[in-house]
């Protein structure tokens, strides 16, 4: 690597793989519950084992976020991280917060924890992806701001590059939008209101910005395509989604008491929320067919166009599939939004984190890339997750048109629990999907042990 | 993308493009804001229904249950159960009995917690659910099924 400061990117990586598979272990049970009620119950309740499932995610994608702008930063700026120590300093924190959050949810009853945590002082538990305990959220942005504070310092003293302003940019964003966790009014109407500021603007918004630039740093690194043509790329991809990702929030203020106008303004801005991801698509394949060197490291430009068209497919087109207010009056709330969450989640940001992983980690580990098997075990993996992701995705997107036809579109609507049996078939197929995707992340920790022959570093 | 299109245009279309819209944006939260008191119900949040959102928040409901469709999609809507066990006419005892039967025991069946609840807690509960069930939603969900 070029920096030795760099190297503090490496225990994130770690971590982010670890709590990957958590959520996946998570992900099986939940999945099994779904068709075996009586499994792990009452060990692990269901709402348990999601919350979990899903907070374990958003941790392992924040620290994949941290240790890709750890390793970016110092190359983009010319020197030296500010402080590795402090870097190093905060891994522990958020890596021992969040661990000890984990435990709390599997080991005390949840009211109790919020008891014992300061929900009484401020009340902020409780609502879907926001329902770490108050100390936490506030550990959060603790080790958030001095995360921010480490880069922006490295930022200030060297090399402004367009990558690393919207890097930055993104990651601003995600620290200030988090701040409206704290805020939970009575009235449900605004509660859900400003959660969506949290939720939809991160993930529709300020992390597209983060995504954006760890795909073009690793793009002008595997293909030596000129700065300037990935970073113009980058802005028009980045301004396309805020222009349509902003207002796009209105996708989901159709039904939870906001004003009938968000229908139209929702439907048409969300209508073009597929266009940037679509743009990211045409950008990772052009630069590779356009690569001015042949990168040594495969896997890492395979994971890079799989980001692409996962990203794509995911968040755009299974978006777009339930996003306009006429169809989503059905489709709200049913497994349809569940499919298209996990392939956008997949194919956005666990694909744009490993990608990152995969340029790095070689280098990391003193080589410019792993060896010919290791790769080749490597891009096995990408396969295994990618493509059972994707049945994921369809068996729930069948089980989302049995629900919406039996129990919304129906003149004798059933029962929801009754519809639930008939989608029944497709949890099943769901869950042998998922256990496809935990052997493709067996085989991709594997790949991390797989000696042979390495090329030098670069 | 041609030359005649740089990377300080692209920047700046970035720069204006964002501010604008989040400034739109901001400007329909203010619309919006003002037009909430004829839709969201507030004048019916009581003590007992910020009490019972408490219980809803510090049980963790939404982890199964979807509320006005968000949430976790294991379990059935709640926005409008209020309604669909009976409304005024017996909602409120259906869904404190409910409460406390659980968890059934019908083998295989999907489980809902045990949690033991005060007779307090489940009329703040129910008296939340109400008032969740009589917000504007634009005639969502569908049927009453949810």
């Amino acid at each position: 690597m070029q920096y030795k400061s760099q190297a503090v990117a490496k225990p994130y990586f770690i971590a982010a793989i670890g709590l990957f598979v958590g959520q996946i272990l998570f992900g099986l049970i939940m999945g099994l519950q779904y068709v075996m009620g009586d499994f792990l119950f009452p060990a692990i309740p269901f709402n348990i084992a999601r919350m979990v499932h899903t907070n374990l995610l958003i941790v392992w994608l924040l620290f994949g976020f941290m240790g890709a702008a750890y390793y970016l930063i110092p190359e983009e700026t010319e020197n030296e991280l500010y402080s590795p120590k402090l870097a190093i300093i905060t891994f522990w924190i958020f890596l021992i917060a969040g661990a000890l959050t984990i435990v709390g949810y599997l080991l005390v009853p949840y009211a109790r924890l919020a008891e014992f945590t300061g929900n009484n002082i401020l009340a902020t538990m409780g609502r879907e992806f926001l329902e770490q305990p108050l100390v936490t959220k506030i550990g959060i942005v603790i080790v958030a701001l001095s995360f921010l504070f480490n880069i922006c310092m490295t930022l200030l003293k060297g090399r402004k590059t367009s990558i690393s302003l919207v890097l930055v940019l993104g990651l601003l964003g995600l620290a200030v939008f988090f701040l409206f966790s704290f805020y939970n009014p009575s009235n449900l109407v605004l509660d859900k209101y400003y959660w969506w500021w949290v939720v939809h603007l991160w993930v529709e918004g300020v992390w597209e910005l983060i995504l954006g630039a760890i795909l073009a740093f690793v793009l002008i690194k595997v293909t030596g395509v000129d700065r300037e043509v990935i970073e113009k790329w980058l802005y028009v991809i980045v301004t396309m989604t805020l222009i349509t990702g902003i207002i796009g929030t209105g996708h989901h203020y159709y039904w939870i008491g906001t004003p009938e106008y968000w229908q139209w303004w929702g439907s048409v801005f969300s209508a073009l929320e597929p266009i940037p991801f679509f743009m990211m698509t045409i950008f990772a394949f052009n630069m590779v067919n356009r690569r001015r060197r042949e990168h040594p490291n495969k896997a890492a430009v395979l994971w890079a166009l799989g980001t692409g068209v996962l990203a794509f497919l995911g968040a755009g087109v299974w978006g777009f599939l339930h996003t306009l207010a006429p169809v989503n009056y059905y489709t709200h709330g049913t497994q349809m939004t569940a499919s298209h969450g996990h392939l956008a989640f997949y194919g956005a940001y666990v694909c744009v984190v490993i990608t990152m992983i995969s340029y790095a980690m070689p280098i990391l580990r003193g080589r410019a890339a792993n060896s010919n098997t290791a790769q080749v075990v490597e891009m096995w993996s990408f396969w295994l997750m990618s493509v059972s992701i994707v049945f994921i995705t369809l068996f729930l997107t069948a089980a989302g048109i049995v629900q919406v036809w039996l129990q919304r579109y129906s003149d004798t609507p059933m029962a929801f629990m009754a519809v639930q049996d008939k989608a029944a078939i497709f949890y099943w197929m769901r869950e042998g999907a998922g256990v496809i995707f935990l052997i493709g992340l067996v085989t991709y920790i594997a790949s991390f042990f797989i000696k042979g022959e390495t090329k030098a570093a670069a | 993308m041609g030359t005649t299109f740089t990377k300080s245009m692209a920047r700046n279309i970035f720069y204006g493009g964002s501010v604008f819209f989040f400034l739109l944006f901001i400007a329909l939260t203010v619309d919006t804001t003002k037009a909430l008191p004829k839709r969201d119900n507030s004048q019916n949040i009581t003590a007992e229904v910020e009490r019972g959102k408490k219980v809803w928040e510090t049980n963790n409901c939404i982890g199964c249950h979807t509320l006005l469709g968000e949430g976790a999609y294991f379990a059935p809507e709640l926005g409008n159960v209020y309604k669909r066990r009976g409304g005024d006419e017996g909602g409120a005892e259906f869904i404190k009995e409910w409460i406390k039967m659980q968890p059934l025991n019908i083998p295989g069946r999907r489980k809902m917690p045990q949690f033991h609840l005060t007779d307090q807690e489940l009329d703040d509960l129910v008296a939340f659910l109400k008032y969740a069930s009589e917000i504007n939603t634009e005639k969502w969900p569908p049927n009453i099924e949810g």
